[in-house]
């Protein structure tokens, strides 16, 4: 069974509030440099066998649904 | 500077969306070609949003209502970020409705949360504490697909923002019509107390004076036009596409709201606003122009979220939860130490200078050179035409005088139930049960009641009640009159609880301006309330004006929201709006139904899909004497319920108060039953007291000369039973009632 991995990402010059939360929260506990950028990773299983459509659909499935284009992007890639 | 040794070097005024003598006056007025920088500023500030362009003319009339309101003199009017009203015992209260259309289609969520961050910054900036929020909402047909995306969003933003901040939402309306589908409305209302002495207003003052820009970092949020400017002036190949969607952070503004108060009142601010549309530009300029100085400022100090910001782009970013202050230089430590405490970054960016420019610079260069006068309070007026449109005569001759009515008590009884299960009508819990009504502990009624109360003072139980208002299909048959029965509706809601109204906030919704039907649909709602706040006595605050909603070539329905504020002496007195008691007789305060009054009516509607014919005639002064005997009744304790009939006519409203605390009622109607029940003849409310009440209330209508007709009492049954008509399980009411919302969503 195949596994495709879509990551969502807010848009860089979006306002990340979560992001911003956990970088001043690592700050205050000592890990000094750090900025983060917090998105969601989802996995998902494939029944069958991985063709080029069932990617494009994934694909597609991510752009209706995984995320919202306005403000994010996403990547989707197959996890070997 | 280059732009003088440049004048023929082709700029984007177009794309920014000036018009070509809108660019040729900036030109004039700089006597040479403005800078990117100064061309953004002025775009942004001379837009319709910003500059009012086209309400201004019409805007103006509201000054002649005058600053009286049945409390006293306004504390501070139109012009300032929001109006404030003295409620007495040294108490002043703030409110505006605010509306936040266009991005709540585009990004629902996010739109409708930045709606509300934005108005509660407003309230903020008047040195008041914000302690309640309402929202009032527009949308498409409830069962098209769109609806089914925006909506959820829409109030989940209003929800998910407002809770964060721990601000009740004590009420606001649902309302769905087609020429919402692609252009949802968004009003927001925020309310907040503040004593005299700590009324703040926003200028820029004193030679040396520090500006202090403190809040969330800068970045790209909300600068549609300025990356054409970017792309054109400093890379060819343009940036990635900015997004005009802000999004927002309430944890930062709830830090915001704290670190300003403790700021007002350590007494370390001159002058403070808010930034909201148009950022930077906009509040160095306003701030600059109501101060009797010129403005320095260095854009290298502005703190970025994204270093790849261009000047112009800095200058035009919406970035939420950010303010800018007027500080004098030995204050500026004390400021920086609050600002610190709370976790806000603060920095100051330039100060207030002895000329009368506005002058900035980044990296060295001077970017912006201008009159800031010009920017804020110069834009463009315009006059545009306007035109009764014919369609209006058509659409006034096709009144409700013809459709089908309902032929037996058992059609009578299914026409009930079809009108409170139409979604105008139905249970809007779905929608407000997403909001927190009662965080902060001075919410006395919310939700679904009339109007939202709120105790302000503890001691005296001093409080104030909040209605928002607009029947815009009453307003598409006569934007006059429309104007007037959402003035009045408000106005009677506010009554019902037994406060005293004293002042309204408007947010006007329309089409485009371009249209000159929509212009004369915007001119007669603007006379029609300023007719009826002269015959009800209560000024207008201020509000917004929102053009250029519509869905390809279809505007949206007129929608003149009203929000009205009333003042009630002790929260106690108050009078809730359904039935209390088995055993209370029941009045109809107010003329009989009146069978033009079927006309625009949600029965038309809802049964028939039917709009025309003309709106009820309001009665000024019959609306006073309702609220003056409502007033004494509340203060007497003479009532149980009041509620006040609108949409719906006494059918809506006396389901709504029976399944209030579900009790039942059993009435006789005067004259036809169908009329009686489904016209919406303005001026009346339904009301309920103990017996024993009975000839004092009686009394008190024939003083006040209201009109008063028992109709019957409540019953321990659970059944609302018309007499002579059908008998209605409550069981079956309130199934019919609160499916239609959660069914479709």
């Amino acid at each position: 069974m195949a596994k495709v991995i879509v990551d969502v990402m807010p848009k860089p010059e979006i306002l990340d509030p979560q992001g911003k939360a956990v970088t001043s929260a690592l700050k205050r506990l000592g890990f000094d440099g750090f900025s983060v950028r917090q998105g969601k990773r989802f996995e998902i299983d494939v029944d069958g066998e991985l063709t080029p459509e069932r990617l494009d659909q994934i694909g597609r499935a991510a752009d209706t649904l995984l995320a919202n284009t306005v403000i994010e992007n996403f990547d989707v890639r197959v996890e070997q | 500077m280059n732009a003088a040794a440049t004048p023929d070097t082709p700029q984007p005024w177009a794309e920014l969306g000036l018009k070509e003598d809108e660019y040729a006056r900036i030109r004039q007025l700089l006597g040479r070609r403005p800078t990117s920088c100064e061309l953004a500023m002025y775009s942004v500030m001379w837009s319709e949003h910003c500059s009012y362009k086209s309400s201004k003319l019409q805007l103006k009339r509201f000054a002649e209502l005058g600053k009286q309101t049945p409390r006293g003199p306004l504390l501070a009017g139109i012009g300032e970020q929001a109006g404030v009203v003295d409620i007495g015992d040294g108490w002043a209260v703030t409110f505006k409705v605010e509306s936040h259309n266009h991005p709540s289609y585009v990004e629902p969520y996010q739109g409708a949360a930045t709606g509300v961050g934005g108005i509660v910054r407003d309230i903020l900036a008047m040195g008041a504490r914000p302690v309640a929020c309402m929202d009032s909402l527009r949308f498409g047909p409830l069962d098209a697909p769109d609806t089914a995306r925006v909506l959820p969003g829409i109030v989940a933003g209003v929800g998910g923002y407002g809770n964060c901040l721990g601000l009740p939402n004590i009420g606001g309306e649902t309302v769905f019509h087609p020429s919402y589908l692609g252009n949802p409305l968004v009003n927001a209302l925020c309310v907040g107390v503040l004593r005299h002495e700590d009324l703040h207003l926003a200028f820029a003052t004193g030679e040396g004076n520090k500006v202090v820009l403190y809040g969330a970092a800068t970045g790209g949020d909300g600068i549609g036009g300025a990356s054409i400017l970017a792309s054109e002036t400093f890379d060819a190949d343009g940036p990635a596409k900015r997004p005009s969607v802000q999004v927002g952070d309430p944890f930062m503004e709830k830090l915001l709201i704290e670190c300003t108060l403790e700021l007002f009142a350590a007494g370390v601010v001159i002058g403070i606003q808010d930034l909201g549309a148009a950022g930077i530009s906009c509040a160095t300029s306003e701030l600059a122009s109501a101060g009797d100085g010129g403005m320095r400022v260095n854009l290298d100090l502005v703190p970025l979220r994204d270093p790849t910001l261009t000047p112009e782009e800095i200058l035009m970013s919406e970035s939420q939860e950010r303010m800018a202050a007027v500080v004098a230089p030995e204050n500026v430590e004390r400021f920086m130490e609050i600002c610190a405490k709370w976790d806000v970054q603060a920095s100051v960016i330039g100060e207030v200078t002895d000329g009368d420019r506005l002058v900035i610079d980044w990296r060295g260069e001077r970017v912006v050179d201008v009159d800031p006068r010009t920017v804020a309070h110069d834009g463009p007026v315009y006059d545009r035409p306007s035109e009764r449109p014919e369609w209006i005569d058509a659409l006034n001759a096709a009144s409700a005088a013809a459709l089908a009515r309902p032929a037996s008590g058992e059609d009578l009884r299914e026409t009930l139930l079809r009108v409170v299960a139409s979604p105008n009508q139905a249970d809007k819990s779905w929608v407000t049960d997403q909001y927190d009504r009662y965080v902060r502990g001075n919410t006395v009624l919310a939700q679904p009641e009339d109007a939202g109360v709120l105790r302000i003072d503890e001691g005296s139980g001093l409080g104030i009640a909040l209605a928002t208002d607009c029947n815009a299909r009453f307003a598409m048959l006569d934007p006059f009159l429309g104007a007037q029965l959402a003035l009045c509706e408000a106005y009677r809601n506010v009554a019902a609880t037994g406060a005293e109204p004293v002042a309204i906030t408007d947010c006007l919704n329309f089409g485009s301006p371009e249209d000159p039907s929509v212009m004369w649909q915007f001119e007669r709602a603007v006379s029609g309330l300023i007719e009826g706040c002269k015959a009800l006595g209560t000024p207008v605050t201020g509000g917004n004006v929102s053009f250029y909603n519509r869905t390809g070539e279809e505007n949206i329905l007129p929608t003149p929201l009203v929000g009205m504020m009333g003042v009630i002496d002790d929260v106690a007195d108050r009078i809730p709006m359904g039935f209390a008691a088995a055993g209370d007789g029941i009045w109809l305060l107010g003329p009989d139904a009146d069978e033009a009054a079927l006309s625009g009516s949600v029965w038309a509607e809802a049964v028939h899909g039917h709009l025309g014919g003309r709106p009820p005639q309001p009665d000024f002064a019959l609306e006073k004497a309702l609220a003056g005997l409502l007033q004494t009744a509340s203060k007497t304790r003479l009532l149980t319920s009041a509620h006040d009939l609108s949409d719906g006519g006494l059918a809506q409203a006396l389901a709504e108060s029976c399944l209030r605390r579900g009790l039942g009622a059993g009435v006789e109607l005067p004259g036809d039953a169908f009329v009686a029940l489904f016209a919406e003849t303005p001026g009346r409310m339904l009301v309920s007291a103990d017996p024993s009440n009975a000839e004092a209330l009686e009394a008190l209508c024939r003083a006040a000369a209201v009109p008063c007709r028992r109709l019957g009492a409540v019953t321990e049954a659970p059944e609302l039973e018309i007499q002579g008509q059908f008998a209605l399980p409550l069981d079956e009411l309130r199934q019919r009632w609160s499916a239609t919302i959660p069914a479709a969503l």
